[in-house]
């Protein structure tokens, strides 16, 4: 398991075991998990939620939530050191040392105010003797080294003025900068755009080789494994159920579980499709919404910021049309003004035939009914207060059904998106994110709509479960002859469900058409960017292959 | 920086103005204002002097802009009884006042706020409920009552305390002191556990950040990670309330004066009501809200200090 160097590992995990609290559903969070990082080695750790990658990853830097979970067998070596052993004070001399570590999420992993130049120097102050004027320039050094634009303007900045890429860089500029043993990354780039992603895994990449670090990478998705694992450990409940070096594991899968997280990652490879023929259910003419311009006492002027210039869309029912581009595309501002929930500044919409872009509050509501948005965190997007059933009834009770054809409307529903009806008298926090996807899901159908809006609603979630969401909202897209307007960054997921797809960037949709079509003949470069981006691109075939 | 500051210094004009319109009205809504400021057993001559001499038989917004033009050169009016100019008689009430509110707010974030920490770090602990039960406590004890328990303790039964009265820290900083304490600690003890209960709920909420856990994860020790980054972005809430405390203050030191017998502005406003001396409370209205004001665009700016995100 050690490197070709025949260095001994850096990271070595014997038997571990992390007890959960009493009264949770398994004895473990995770049991018997072992497994090597060599130096200059990639580990790529993948699993569904709750498989406890995250809690492998966190019981290494010793930040498992205190009294809540606690190491209770096993060793964990640090370069020969069992950091399980260790005493707190030596821990966090560890910590930012020789052992490093990247989250998920870079808005939220950066303190928002604190400037970027003192949180990577931050590490310099916990750790070394060094001068400010030495610190400064090692910060900038390692800036530099991240690939960051202008790092001695960036120093002074603060995390939100930073694009998402530009933060995971400084994360990983903190982790890297007194060239740790181990990068430990816990799902560095879900939240990112997927040319981002593409971006930050040659970053990591790079970081590997040059600096021969050991990289242990935490991940639910095979198609980033694909871009960069030499070796890959799967868990599930808990457990390691298979390892080996990559190639062995994309080649000959020994598991059905592992046969099936790699079947899950959605392939480039659209499936041929029938052309949509319904009536046309929602139509923008030139389509504009711009931000700022407001004067010194707020009177409106020229718009500063155009997040949409002159979109021209339209869905037909039966029809799946996918926006898709990056953060700041546009994308989730088109999809907004069509549900009025942000007003146009100008342009029309047209729905069944009359233009709402300009409609009152007042004369808007019969149409709130016929358009109907399905979000992105199934954890923000439902009351957490309310039960699931009040949730899903609501607005049809708001359109004047009653308490008892809404609840037979709702127990139906939660028939159809694969749901028990008792759920009804749950709350929200009792369900799984892909569960409460289908309730929100549920609750959108509730109005029956003409118009169904899916803003990212499958990027929160498990490629395993991405891939059930997708299908079922295909289902009801049949079921109830829907416009179905489908929002994603990603190109992969898109190839799976529409039946045409509208590239935008910067406010403008560069190219439209057919989605085999443009998978095939992609026009416009931009596009052709994104289908290069999009991690795992190779594995389709690979699987398709066999 | 500069051009925010005097951006929100010309917004304040309009409120300012709409304080003095309704300081101005006060007076002639509550009747005759010549027949209110000549008194009760006045004769119908007497009112009528009264009447040209305070020009109430001008119009209205001609009274109004006499008025409003003396307000900006400074001058307030006088005092129905003494005769003495109202900002003579603020400026000579305002230093005990002032070293009270000084004293208060000084001492309750320097006791609240580290107790506010602690209880949020130690969530759950004893240390936690102990902590929320005195702020608990603090706010249902009425200040009067805290402040003859104080005064009965320390000053009557240990006789460590002056009773009662106030000493100028420029003629005598060790009398004042011995002075300041039992009203400071009065006074304190409602907004102590007002900023440790808020500054509690805010860590509380930003120790469960992403950020934290990153600064853990860069081997940063728990008090720093404490003080520098949960404590920073709880600022926000925290100094909201230190704010809103410091303008409450004003109405607790009228009772806090009262049962102390400072003289104080408190003092002032109890004794111009009882006596209706309309110059003074009118001219006492004005420099509150004044001191409102400049205390929100204080705080406003404390804002943008603390938070980079936040801009006006």
């Amino acid at each position: 398991m050690t490197t070709s160097e025949g260095n001994g590992p850096v990271l070595s995990i014997r038997d571990l075991a992390v007890a959960l609290p009493a009264g949770a559903d398994r004895r473990y969070a995770v049991e018997g998990v072992s497994f090597d990082v060599g130096p200059g080695e990639i580990v790529c750790v993948v699993g569904e939620s709750g498989s406890g990658k995250s809690v492998t990853a966190f019981s290494v830097m010793g930040l498992l939530a205190k009294g809540e979970l606690a190491a209770e067998r096993g060793e964990i070596l640090l370069e020969g050191e069992d950091v399980l052993k260790a005493s707190p004070e030596r821990l966090r001399d560890l910590r930012g040392t020789r052992m490093a570590m990247i989250f998920q999420e870079p808005a939220t992993a950066l303190n928002p105010v604190m400037t970027i130049g003192d949180q990577i120097d931050e590490v310099l102050q916990i750790h070394t003797t060094l001068s400010p004027a030495e610190r400064r320039e090692k910060v900038i050094a390692i800036m530099e080294a991240m690939h960051l634009p202008d790092p001695q303007a960036l120093y002074d900045r603060y995390p939100h003025q930073l694009s998402g890429g530009q933060r995971q860089r400084v994360m990983i500029a903190a982790a890297m900068v007194l060239d740790p043993v181990i990068l430990i990354a816990d799902e560095p780039t879900t939240a990112l755009d997927v040319t981002t992603q593409a971006q930050i895994l040659q970053l990591i990449k790079e970081m590997q080789e040059r600096r021969r670090t050991g990289v242990l990478f935490i991940t639910h998705d095979f198609g980033v494994v694909a871009e960069i694992a030499d070796k890959v450990v799967v868990m599930r409940h808990g457990a390691i159920v298979e390892q080996g070096p990559a190639a062995e594991i994309f080649a000959n899968p020994k598991v059905d579980y592992t046969r099936m997280l790699i079947a899950s990652v959605p392939s480039l490879e659209p499936p041929s499709r029938e052309p949509a023929m319904g009536p046309v259910a929602v139509e923008t003419h030139d389509l504009v919404k711009g931000y700022g311009g407001k004067s010194w006492l707020g009177r409106a002027t020229q718009p500063a910021f155009l997040a949409a210039k002159d979109v021209n869309l339209v869905v037909r029912r039966g029809e799946t049309l996918g926006i898709v581009g990056e953060s700041g595309s546009g994308k989730s501002t088109v999809a907004r003004c069509i549900v009025r929930l942000v007003d146009p500044t100008s342009g029309a919409i047209e729905i069944a035939g009359t233009d709402i872009a300009g409609l009152s509050t007042r004369a808007l509501r019969p149409y709130r009914r016929r358009v109907q948005m399905v979000f992105q965190d199934p954890y923000r997007s439902l009351n957490p207060r309310r039960t699931v059933g009040a949730s899903v009834m609501e607005g049809a009770m708001n359109f004047g059904l009653s308490h008892e054809d809404a609840l037979a409307r709702a127990q139906r529903l939660m028939g159809l998106v694969g749901l028990s009806p008792d759920a009804l008298d749950r709350y929200p926090h009792q369900f799984s994110g892909g569960q409460r996807q289908r309730i929100a899901i549920a609750r959108a159908l509730a109005m029956e709509p003409d118009v169904l809006i899916a803003d990212e609603a499958v990027s929160a979630l498990d490629v395993s479960v991405q891939k059930q969401v997708l299908e079922l909202l295909d289902q009801v897209k049949r079921e109830f002859d829907l416009a179905l307007l489908f929002i994603t960054h990603d190109l992969r997921v898109a190839a799976q469900i529409c039946d045409r797809i509208a590239v935008m960037r910067r406010g403008e949709v560069v190219e439209e058409g057919p989605t085999r079509e443009l998978f095939l003949n992609p026009r416009h470069e931009y596009t052709r960017t994104l289908l290069a981006a999009a991690p795992g691109r190779h594995l389709g075939h690979a699987v398709a292959a066999e | 920086m500069p051009l925010l500051v005097l951006q929100r210094l010309v917004s304040t004009i309009p409120v300012l103005l709409v304080v003095a319109v309704v300081v101005f009205l006060m007076l002639r809504v509550s009747g005759d204002p010549a027949a209110i400021i000549a008194g009760d057993t006045a004769t119908s001559a007497q009112i009528e002097a009264v009447r040209q001499a305070f020009g109430f038989d001008r119009p209205i917004w001609e009274q109004f802009l006499a008025w409003i033009g003396q307000v900006l050169q400074g001058d307030l009016g006088e005092s129905l009884f003494t005769g003495l100019p109202v900002t003579t008689l603020i400026a000579q009430r305002i230093e005990p006042t002032l070293m009270l509110a000084l004293t208060t707010i000084v001492f309750s974030v320097l006791v609240a706020v580290p107790l506010g920490v602690l209880a949020a770090w130690r969530s759950g602990t004893w240390i936690d409920r102990a902590v929320m039960v005195f702020a608990v406590l603090g706010f249902s004890v009425p200040v009067f009552v805290l402040g003859y328990g104080f005064m009965y303790v320390f000053s009557i039964e240990l006789r460590l305390l002056p009773v009662q009265g106030y000493t100028s820290p420029f003629e005598d900083f060790g009398a004042f002191a011995q002075g300041i304490i039992l009203p400071t600690l009065t006074l304190s003890c409602i907004y102590v556990a007002l900023i440790a209960r808020i500054t509690r709920a805010s860590v509380l909420e930003t120790l469960n950040e992403d950020y934290i856990r990153t600064a853990r994860a860069k081997g940063q020790v728990e008090r720093t990670v404490l003080f520098r980054h949960a404590l920073r972005n709880a600022a926000v809430p925290i100094v909201t309330v230190i704010g809103l405390g410091v303008a409450l203050l004003i109405g607790g030191v009228v009772v806090t004066e009262s049962v102390f017998n400072i003289p104080g502005l408190g003092r002032l406003v109890v004794d111009a009501i009882t006596r209706r001396d309309y110059p003074i409370i009118q001219g006492l209205i004005l420099f509150f809200a004044l001191i409102y004001v400049v205390l929100n665009l204080m705080i406003d700016l404390a804002y943008t200090m603390l938070d980079p995100r936040i801009r006006y």
